[in-house]
């Protein structure tokens, strides 16, 4: 192992030094829409997205700052997933933070740093890595919930966000000091090494793993631990509803799988009991709470909690019977799950703030009424992506939950079988909801006449995030493999 | 591209046209577009019957390539005799569909049009798919442009209707969903359905596979008691919208029974017969009666639609040649017969927007040309002989009696039910002294109705008359499957 391996690490630090550029070039630059700023932003991140892609293509694993970091074709994928929505992210953003007065340098610049720690998470080897990355994530996004100072509900948001978001963290690293206490070693790989001897008392990791699951839950906004997601969905500005709720998802499951896949597979037998109770847990309450919600972030932000569920039942179906040989597929299937709902995600809260405008926000479902009257492309694109979070083929969002079904189905277990079948019964609930998105937009007569706000680029994005929805569905073999490879990779190493 | 990826795939193209580009200051246009694409889909699936080999059970047409690897999910196409007629059926009811939209759709017309072609090349994907993902995709997809022309273009309590439809059919077939992924799984990591006929299973699991496809397709069909969709559906939606359901949507539930329930879980659905005939005979007697006291004209065809599919139903699961072919051809004569009922009563509903039995009268006087497409389609639904809905019921009924005396007995006896709450709506409605005013002036067919119509009726009469092209194709199939559900195939 090569003490220091710089070339490992050549994507972060890009980015940091990116991310002081974009500070000090905005200082000295007073152009009143921040183009130059937006535009280094997005090359910054195009480049780190580049690299990442690069490293992911030569599909090796190296370690690197003695051990601390490695790169594997997991990481390099999460992260460059990451960036590409942080791309979108900000696309969609700009035209709504320029008409609310909200377009600072910092909000790019946090941006940037929210990119780091979330690429910092997904090369992780150690727990106090994991740790930095995800307080240099967390911070610069409490910051940017609170962008809107003069704003009650955002500060309230940014307030709970904060307090929540802390006691997290405190959970995950008492949770991780008491790994450390039991195998004398804060190394991922020592750990699971460790672990694996079978000598270290079980009640102290089990206890461990505990604080460690709920740090995780939390993060990844799994029931019970999903009281800040629906507030800081509501009440973020949408620019940064949209960022918290796509790229950190990416890098919550790279730590879940940094932390309990690489670190404690020993003792997936724990933490999988765990995780099935967070899964139907989230089923539960995302998809009956969502439906009486009137709010159109609100009701997505209890839709993601049931997407949330998705996911963690396919990384709860990993070890079957004490045999891993069915773990690449169960994680595979979350990863791609989680691929197909942020790039839902994208679409949907970009097209709410697309059709926000001076003085007026569309986030009640009701300010979608009549959409197809006023504007068919921007309707068409918005039942695209409900139909792809209720998983209606050929939709992205149904081969998700395909993927994660036939995880669970071909466990050969009743239980898991009989989870399938929960899971698809709360997605037939789940249904219901996002069908009267559809219906209000395409049933419902129009409350506002005023045409659409036209901004050409951000409409062709949309109208491509939407065909992306539409086409990775019967076209998804290539991501599925993507996701496949990259975990197995993972896995072996 | 093979025949069939074009059936499918040539509708959906000038449907996605028309959503593409269509706007309602040309409506003319889109719906120029509209029959031709709609025609050229009928057109392209003719040879599909013409060149049919009537000799052989095996999958014919087929076209087969890798879609999804990760999942070896291919898209596997073919038709049997089971299949094949179901194909230019369905493209032909869709030219229906387009003509009597003409005038009648002002608002939206091209994602109107757009629509049902979509539907129509999803539809006909269903019938042709033999990959079990690739059918389910389809038989999903279907879901979406139905539940649109429901809640845009429907009537006074469409939003309430469009959910409910929605809602039911996905209900039954997210349970399917979990049967593919098992039988995925059990097959050794093949979707292919052909595969899962050969796939031995025991009992205990053939059983759990055989209620999970019946979720789906009993609601899809539908059988009682998940049935109260449909009157909801069949009422609020548009004309075009009830025909397709009717003449089309109700049989890929039946459809799913051949393809699916019986070769793939034989022993569970020999052992499970009488659950199937129970409930296919409690649809002809109880909702036969229900049909009876109805007041809304649409309504009325909805539970005649429910009675008739039980038929279907009931052929099927008599296990003989007679009561299975009897079948697919009350299926075929129900897409034709059903399809002209709800067309005439949208006749009706586009001049005295009612529908009403108790707001008409006498229409014969006024609309002498009309009122006879009307009666001879009303007589088809009655089942008269030389019509086409005599051939499914007469086979059904002696496959009965080959299987089951009383049952027969029973089913031959329900079909006075039939012929009660047709006739009596046709001498309601048409017959006697004209009611009142507004029948007084209501305008005979015009020329587009008059075509329509016609050809409906020419295909009525002539599957009535001459039923030998279509059970001829479906004999060997039929057999083959047969003898497939004889054979025990538990390990």
């Amino acid at each position: 192992m090569s003490p220091l391996n710089w070339q490992v690490v050549l994507p972060e630090i890009w980015l940091l030094l990116a991310a002081c550029a974009v500070l000090l070039v905005d200082v000295f630059n007073d152009h009143p829409e921040r183009r130059p700023t937006f535009w280094l932003t997005q090359a910054a991140i195009a480049v780190f997205a580049l690299l990442q892609l690069q490293g992911y293509m030569a599909g090796t694993t190296a370690y690197g700052m003695q051990g601390m970091v490695v790169v594997d074709p997991m990481g390099r994928l999460l992260a460059f997933f990451a960036a590409l929505s942080v791309m979108a992210t900000l696309a969609y953003a700009r035209p709504t933070l320029a008409a609310r007065d909200m377009q600072k340098g910092e909000f790019y610049t946090l941006t940037l740093f929210v990119l780091l720690g979330i690429s910092v998470m997904c090369s992780a080897n150690n727990f106090l890595v994991v740790y930095l990355g995800l307080e240099l994530m967390s911070l610069s996004l409490y910051a940017l919930t609170a962008l809107r100072r003069d704003h009650a509900i955002s500060t309230e948001a940014a307030m709970k966000y904060f307090v929540l978001g802390a006691m997290a963290s405190g959970f995950l690293l008492y949770g991780l000091s008491m790994m450390y206490g039991a195998t004398g070693s804060l190394e991922i790989p020592r750990v699971f090494d460790r672990i694996a001897t079978g000598s270290i008392n079980k009640e102290v990791l089990v206890f461990g793993v505990v604080f460690v699951v709920a740090g995780l839950a939390f993060k990844l906004g799994a029931a019970p631990f999903h009281m800040w997601v629906p507030d800081v969905y509501q009440g973020a500005p949408t620019a940064v509803t949209l960022l918290i709720g796509g790229a950190p998802k990416f890098a919550a499951f790279a730590i879940t799988i940094r932390l309990l896949v690489e670190g404690m597979l020993g003792l997936a037998i724990d933490w999988q009991q765990m995780f099935i109770v967070l899964a139907v847990a989230s089923l539960a309450i995302g998809n009956l709470a969502a439906i009486a919600q009137t709010n159109l972030k609100r009701m997505l932000a209890y839709s993601t909690i049931s997407q949330m569920g998705f996911i963690v039942l396919g990384l709860s179906a990993g070890v079957v019977s004490g045999n891993t040989l069915s773990a690449g597929n169960a994680y595979s299937s979350s990863m791609f799950y989680l691929v197909a709902y942020v790039l839902t995600t994208l679409g949907t809260f970009g097209l709410i703030m697309f059709l926000s405008r001076q003085g007026f926000e569309s986030e009640e479902i009701n300010d979608f009424a009549g959409l197809s009257r006023r504007s068919p492309w921007l309707a068409g694109v918005m039942t695209v992506f409900m139909f792809s979070l209720a998983g209606v083929p050929p939709m992205v969002g149904f081969f998700a939950k395909l993927a994660v079904i036939q995880a669970l189905v071909t466990t050969n277990v009743p239980l898991y079988i009989g989870l399938a079948v929960v899971a698809v019964l709360f997605s037939l609930i789940g249904a219901f909801y996002y069908l009267r998105v559809v219906k209000v937009m395409w049933f419902d007569e129009p409350t506002q006449t005023a045409p659409v706000w036209q901004t050409q680029g951000v409409t062709l994005l949309l109208v491509a995030n939407g065909a992306a929805v539409f086409l990775f569905g019967p076209f998804s073999g290539g991501i599925m493999a993507m996701c496949r490879d990259a975990i197995v990779a993972a896995l072996s190493s | 591209m093979g025949l069939l990826s074009l059936a499918i795939w040539l509708p959906v193209f000038f449907g996605a046209l028309l959503l593409a580009v269509g706007r309602d200051q040309h409506a003319g246009v889109a719906r120029a577009v509209a029959l031709v694409g709609a025609v050229a889909s009928f057109l392209v699936t003719l040879p599909l019957i013409t060149r049919f080999d009537t000799t052989t059970a095996a999958m014919q047409y087929v076209e087969k390539f890798s879609w999804i690897e990760r999942f070896n999910v291919n898209y596997h196409l073919g038709v049997d005799g089971l299949s094949v007629w179901f194909v230019p059926l369905t493209a032909f009811i869709t030219v229906i569909v387009v003509i009597a939209a003409w005038e009648v759709i002002q608002e939206r017309v091209a994602q109107y049009l757009g629509a049902f072609l979509i539907l129509s090349g999803l539809m006909i994907g269903v019938f042709c798919a033999l990959d079990g993902m690739l059918f389910y995709v389809f038989f999903e997809a279907t879901l979406i442009p139905m539940y649109i022309i429901i809640g845009v273009w429907g009537g006074p309590k469409r939003v309430y209707a469009a959910f409910k439809f929605f809602l039911y059919t996905f209900a039954g077939s997210l349970l399917m969903l979990v049967a593919l992924v098992y039988l995925y799984f059990k097959s050794g990591g093949s979707f292919d359905i052909l595969t899962w006929h050969r796939l031995p299973l025991p009992l205990g699991a053939q059983t759990l596979l055989f209620f999970a496809f019946f979720a789906a397709f009993s609601v899809k069909v539908p059988m009682w008691p998940v049935h109260t969709w449909l009157p909801d559906a069949h009422v609020e939606a548009p004309t075009g919208g009830s025909v397709v359901l009717a003449a089309i949507m109700l049989k890929l539930g039946a459809y799913g029974f051949l393809r699916f329930s019986m070769p793939i879980a034989p022993d569970a659905a020999r052992e499970f017969d009488w659950l199937i005939i129970t409930l296919s005979l409690v649809a002809v007697l109880y909702i036969g009666l229900v049909a009876l006291v109805q007041q809304d004209m649409k309504k009325l065809v909805a539970y005649s639609s429910i009675a008739h599919m039980g038929f279907v139903t009931l052929g099927f699961f008599m296990f003989n040649q007679l009561g299975v072919v009897g079948g697919i051809a009350q299926m075929i004569s129900h897409g034709f017969v059903s399809g002209a009922m709800f067309l005439c009563i949208g006749v009706l509903y586009d001049r005295m927007h009612s529908r009403d039995i108790a707001s008409y009268g006498g229409v014969a006087n006024t609309m002498p040309r009309f009122a006879a497409f009307a009666v001879l389609f009303a007589m088809a639904n009655c089942g008269l002989p030389g019509t086409a809905g005599f051939v499914g019921e007469w086979m059904v009924i002696l496959g009965a009696v080959e299987y089951n005396f009383f049952i027969a007995l029973l089913a031959a006896t329900t079909l006075i039910f039939g012929a009660a709450y047709t006739l009596w709506m046709v001498k309601r409605v048409y017959f006697g002294d004209v009611a009142n005013d507004n029948v007084r002036a209501l305008q005979d067919i015009n020329g587009r109705e008059f075509l329509m119509l016609a050809v409906l009726a020419a295909a009525v009469l002539w599957m009535g008359l001459y039923p030998k092209p279509f059970t001829d194709v479906m004999n060997v199939s039929v057999s083959e499957l047969l003898q497939h559900v004889a054979r025990p195939k538990l390990n």
